[in-house]
């Protein structure tokens, strides 16, 4: 008996919310870019998935693609959260507000 | 019960479990560290799913190069104990959990309501040889050449710009 394949999109859904929770409610601006990591992967999850049952390598390619924009991204990010913190000496998201007028 | 469905219960509870428990550590290097094991139990899982390459690529890219940066940037930064702020504002975040899992039990009744299973079946063999090196350097060196390329430029100019900003001291 195989898996159906509902499983895996269930549980790449179930990260994904994981995921939401995470950026709405966690206020150290590091944690809220994890959650936005999380999120990254149950989208590959379901792209994987798909990719197996269909049988088809475009996924996997696509996921290939998602995985270096996600190393960019964190190195972009991590460099603002950095210029950020020797500006307000804080991560904290509610104190990060430069661009609210 | 074979050993796929095993496996799948294994790491598919493993892979929730470390996520909920990422999100819910007030310390962000333990957040850090569950979502290393949430990358590599996902990586078991592409394993699954006959994705060797991607499975590879994952605890590589994932769990060792990206986290590793986010681990250095926490220690580097040295910020404070989030039980501060993360005690208060209850409301906002019973507020969030309710409407996720809105969200989340909306999407599992389109899931079972389309039912993919029933149209969708795995050729074991077919998705075997999908997943290899072979296969997928071939893809992505022929089909695929343009994005590629495109994925280079990118990474060199993110390299460059993270430089740039890390450095640059601004008002």
């Amino acid at each position: 008996m195989q898996i159906p394949i509902e499983y895996y999109l269930i549980l790449s859904a179930f990260m994904f919310t994981v995921g939401i929770v995470g950026v709405l409610t966690r206020r150290n601006a590091i944690v809220v870019f994890m959650s936005i990591e999380l999120m990254l992967n149950s989208a590959n999850l379901t792209l994987i998935t798909y990719s197996s049952y269909l049988g088809d390598v475009a996924g996997q390619l696509f996921v290939f693609f998602v995985m270096s924009v996600a190393a960019a991204e964190a190195a972009v990010g991590l460099a603002i959260i950095i210029a950020i913190y020797r500006n307000k000496l804080t991560v904290n998201i509610d104190e990060i507000n430069i661009l609210k007028w | 019960m074979t050993l796929e469905i095993v496996l799948f219960i294994l790491f598919g509870s493993i892979c929730a479990i470390s996520a909920v428990l990422m999100i819910t550590r007030p310390n962000p290097v333990i957040s850090a560290l569950f979502l290393v094991l949430n990358f590599c139990s996902l990586a078991g899982l592409y394993l699954i799913l006959n994705a060797q390459f991607i499975a590879v690529a994952q605890i590589i890219v994932y769990a060792g190069a990206i986290m590793v940066f986010f681990l250095f940037v926490i220690m580097l930064l040295n910020p404070e104990k989030e039980k501060r702020f993360f005690e208060q504002k209850t409301k906002l975040r019973i507020f969030v959990i309710a409407i996720v899992a809105l969200i989340l039990v909306q999407i599992v009744y389109i899931i079972f309501l389309s039912s993919p299973s029933e149209v969708i079946t795995r050729e074991v063999a077919r998705s075997v040889e999908t997943g290899t090196v072979e296969n997928i350097g071939r893809e992505m060196f022929t089909n695929y050449i343009l994005p590629f390329e495109a994925a280079g430029y990118l990474l060199l100019a993110a390299t460059i710009g993270a430089l740039v900003i890390a450095k640059k001291k601004f008002e």
